[in-house]
């Protein structure tokens, strides 16, 4: 049974079709990467799931549910967190403050002690529960990213989708994310993640669905896709992180 | 008296629209939402009428000083003012804030500094007040110079922002802030120019009004709000937009004054304003 | 103690018309006003950052809805009647520019006050065909004092409260960042409707509050952009995302621009503009903030 489910979802802006036709579902439990050279309409898409575009036709689903035609914080509410491409702290907040706000604002509307116990936990699993009091300005990159998957995982989704949250790490930072992102999955949550590291990708990423100009052209297993003739094509000129 | 109130509405409108055009120029391509716009273009009208009774300078003369003058004033400004805000917030949303903030605090600074060099009271100048007779409405001869002054200053605008490389520039900053430093654009002599040249079209703006209409140092508040409306419904950073909405307003103020009552063309350019929030806030020439 | 300290000073406030002059009284009406509005107009704009320019089209109306139905209806009713009709207004107001960008709503509210003077000048000379009107209540000058005094604490109080909640917290998180507060659950267009009408309902209320000090009131009066203006830079000198930020703000500029407008009308804007410029670039914060970098500093340099 399908938990996320994306049908012919089309998005326009003017004469130039970023998402086109886009269909496919993900599992319960999934974690399947989402590939494509830059400008293929991957983060588009990321933003048409989470409710931050409006899409131009077609239908996604959660569980049943429609999310298209609604509003990002209804679409937050029913169980999809996200990571931006550009991180995306509030630095006028607290560490604590930063992660407690899906928890307040979410589905369960914790308060008080119980948010502050979501947002403690969220922040011991990416390693920041040691400076839950000190301001979000103060972070290095690295944390922020850190900081911005905490708040995600405060949330406590169903769906959780990483834009590109592995960029810009260096290699031992990297191996840290992937770990980090592998125990996730354990704990049951469905993952799409758009990455260009394909190193993650191999580590994490049964399956792949890959874009190409806004089309889906490939959506099958990590090792085939990549020789895949097509999906090839689709990166020549494209420097890949292999 | 329907072509009465169109070619007043016309001649008004044309101010409007080269208001709206420095307006648009300063927060599309500067990022800067300039509160004390029309107490710039009140500070060139005054200083034309000085220009006009002190020295005798002709308005036609007295324009060629200002123009310029507005640029460079407009230059200091970002430089001195703007930049540091710019540099500040960097990729944070705070410069909004910031320079609306500091921007109002400059409405206050120069209306008070025109207050105390020229005045409270009205001020006009006579010239060129004989009628001329355009399709059997006369027409006061100094309205007719104001529009053409605006006809060529907008139009000459319009052709170097769509035909030069230097145009290309700006257009390139006003949509892509971020990407425009990788084709090698100086953003920040970009932003300067942007804003310099937005100063100028206020000064140019003034100095025109000050040919054939009364003013006093209090009204700068109106003209910035008129000419902000005007932004919004054409789009804001749209040239275009701005020059036809600037036009419609004029129409529809010229309109709502003779046939309604005076009193309420700001209440007419308002209800065109929530209009246009309601039903397209992208402006009326935007797309998406 | 620090928790009393607030009842204390709000006694002593109570108390203080016993202690001083008709004059002084006016001048502490004057002062306790412009708390209230700062202390309201932050409790939308302070964290939020959306910067209402419209202070006066509510204080305004507020005095307006009094003038108009003060021989007519009781007192009571006629303050509740305004503080309905500014929700109203405000929820109008904010349901058309909320949902847009910050930039928006600035430009709306910066001409609000003078759409709503044209307008009811316009009813009043065409429909009613009297511009001005007069406000004859028997409240006292004490008796105002005191109900601003307590709609100031209300207002404090309410801030408070607020501070401590989920609409506090959502407030802030817009404030830092609209799509991440959207993305974290929070209805962006619900929770500043609701803190925009609650702090313009107060707004309104004050000034229906504060009318009766002026016996006669017309649009050209009641719709002076000027205290729109103040209250913002009141709030913004002291701290407008800080609870006690505004009321002391408000204070001292209180007293500064009453003495300006006596001794140096003329130079009044040029002063005002230049503490805008400067609290833009010396204290972005507030002064409240800036006291307390200081502080860290010096403890650093004495540690």
């Amino acid at each position: 049974m399908s938990l996320l489910s994306i049908e012919s979802v089309t998005k326009r802006f003017g004469g130039l079709t970023a998402v086109d036709d886009v269909s496919f579902t993900l599992d319960a439990g999934e974690i399947v990467g989402l590939l494509g050279p830059n400008g293929s309409g991957k983060t588009t898409l990321i933003n048409l799931v989470s409710g931050n575009l409006p899409v131009s036709s077609g239908r996604i689903t959660l569980a049943g549910a429609t999310l298209t035609g609604r509003r990002p914080d209804q679409i937050a509410r029913a169980g999809v967190a996200r990571t931006f491409q550009l991180v995306r702290i509030l630095p006028s907040l607290t560490l604590s403050e930063n992660v407690m706000i899906p928890a307040v604002f979410g589905a369960k509307a914790h308060w008080g002690a119980e948010a502050l116990a979501v947002a403690q936990d969220a922040l011991k699993q990416v390693g920041l529960d040691d400076r839950a009091d000190m301001s979000a300005s103060r972070l290095s990159y690295i944390d922020q990213k850190r900081l911005e998957l905490a708040r995600a995982l405060a949330a406590e989704p169903q769906v959780l989708l990483l834009d590109e949250w592995l960029a810009g790490l260096n290699p031992s930072e990297l191996a840290e994310g992937i770990a980090l992102i592998r125990g996730l999955t354990d704990s049951g949550i469905t993952i799409l993640m758009v990455e260009h590291i394909m190193e993650a990708v191999r580590a994490l990423c049964p399956r792949v669905i890959v874009m190409n100009s806004g089309q889906l052209i490939a959506d099958e297993a990590t090792e085939t896709a990549l020789t895949d003739p097509q999906v090839i094509a689709a990166y020549l000129g494209e420097s890949v992180d292999a | 008296m329907l072509t009465t109130t169109l070619i007043l509405g016309l001649v008004l409108g044309g101010t409007y629209a080269l208001l709206a055009l420095g307006l648009t120029l300063q927060y599309g391509i500067s990022r800067i939402m300039n509160l004390a716009y029309g107490e710039m273009t009140l500070a060139a009208a005054f200083v034309l009428v000085a220009l006009f009774q002190g020295l005798g300078l002709p308005p036609l003369i007295g324009l060629l000083v200002i123009a310029p003058a507005g640029y460079a004033v407009g230059w200091m400004l970002y430089a001195v003012m703007m930049r540091p805000l710019v540099a500040r917030a960097g990729t944070s949303g705070r410069l909004e804030v910031d320079s609306i903030l500091a921007t109002f605090g400059l409405l206050f600074l120069i209306q008070g500094l025109l207050l105390l060099v020229f005045g409270a009271n009205f001020t006009s100048i006579s010239y060129l007040t004989h009628g001329v007779n355009i399709l059997g409405v006369p027409v006061a001869l100094n309205r007719l110079i104001a529009f053409g002054i605006c006809l060529v200053a907008g139009g000459a605008l319009v052709i170097a922002l769509t035909r030069t490389r230097w145009g290309l520039a700006l257009r390139a900053v006003a949509q892509t802030p971020n990407s425009a430093p990788l084709v090698g654009i100086d953003v920040n002599r970009v932003a300067r120019q942007g804003f310099a040249l937005g100063t100028a079209l206020a000064a140019v703006g003034g100095a025109s009004i000050a040919t054939y209409q009364t003013f006093s140092a209090t009204d700068g508040v109106i003209f910035t709000m008129k000419a902000l409306v005007i932004v919004i419904m054409g789009g804001v950073g749209n040239v275009a937009g701005a020059l036809i909405a600037g036009l419609a307003l004029g129409l529809i103020e010229t309109f709502v004054a003779t046939a309604i009552d005076p009193g309420l063309t700001l209440a007419a350019t308002f209800t065109i304003f929530l209009a246009v929030l309601l039903w397209r806030p992208q402006g009326l020439f935007g797309r998406g | 103690m620090r928790r009393y300290l607030p009842i204390v000073g709000f006694l002593v406030f109570a108390a203080a018309p016993f202690a001083v002059s008709d004059y002084g009284l006016g001048l502490l009406i004057g002062a306790v006003t412009y708390v209230t509005l700062a202390s309201a107009w932050a409790l939308f704009s302070g964290h939020t950052r959306y910067i209402s320019l419209a202070t006066v089209a509510f204080y305004g109306t507020g005095a307006y809805v009094v003038a108009v139905l003060n021989e007519t209806l009781p007192y009571g009713l006629v303050l509740i009647i305004a503080a309905l009709i500014g929700a109203l207004m405000a929820l109008l107001v904010g349901l058309s520019t909320l949902r847009l960008a910050g930039v928006y709503f600035v430009i709306f509210t910066f001409g609000l006050a003078e759409l709503v003077r044209q307008l009811i000048t316009w009813y009043e000379v065409n429909v009613t065909g009297t511009l001005g009107r007069y406000i004859f209540l028997d409240v006292t000058a004490r008796e105002i004092y005191w109900q601003m005094l307590a709609l100031a604490a209300v207002t404090i109080g309410l801030t408070a409260f607020i501070h401590r909640h989920r609409l506090g917290l959502a407030l802030r998180v817009i404030g830092d960042d609209e799509v991440v507060a959207a993305h974290a659950g929070i209805p962006l267009a619900r929770t500043k409707l609701l803190a925009f009408v609650a702090s313009a309902t107060i707004l309104t209320l004050a000034g229906a509050i504060a009318s009766p000090r002026w016996v006669y009131v017309e649009p050209a009066i009641v719709f002076n952009s000027t205290v729109s203006f103040l209250t913002v830079i009141m709030a913004l000198l002291g701290g407008a995302n800080r609870l006690w930020g505004p009321a002391l703000g408000a204070v001292p500029l209180f007293f500064a621009f009453e003495y300006l407008s006596v001794n140096l009308p003329n130079t009044y804007p040029i002063v005002l503009g230049l503490l805008f410029i400067a609290v833009v670039f010396v204290l972005p914060d507030g002064v409240l903030a800036g006291i307390e970098k200081l502080r860290a500093r010096w403890k650093r340099g004495a540690a």
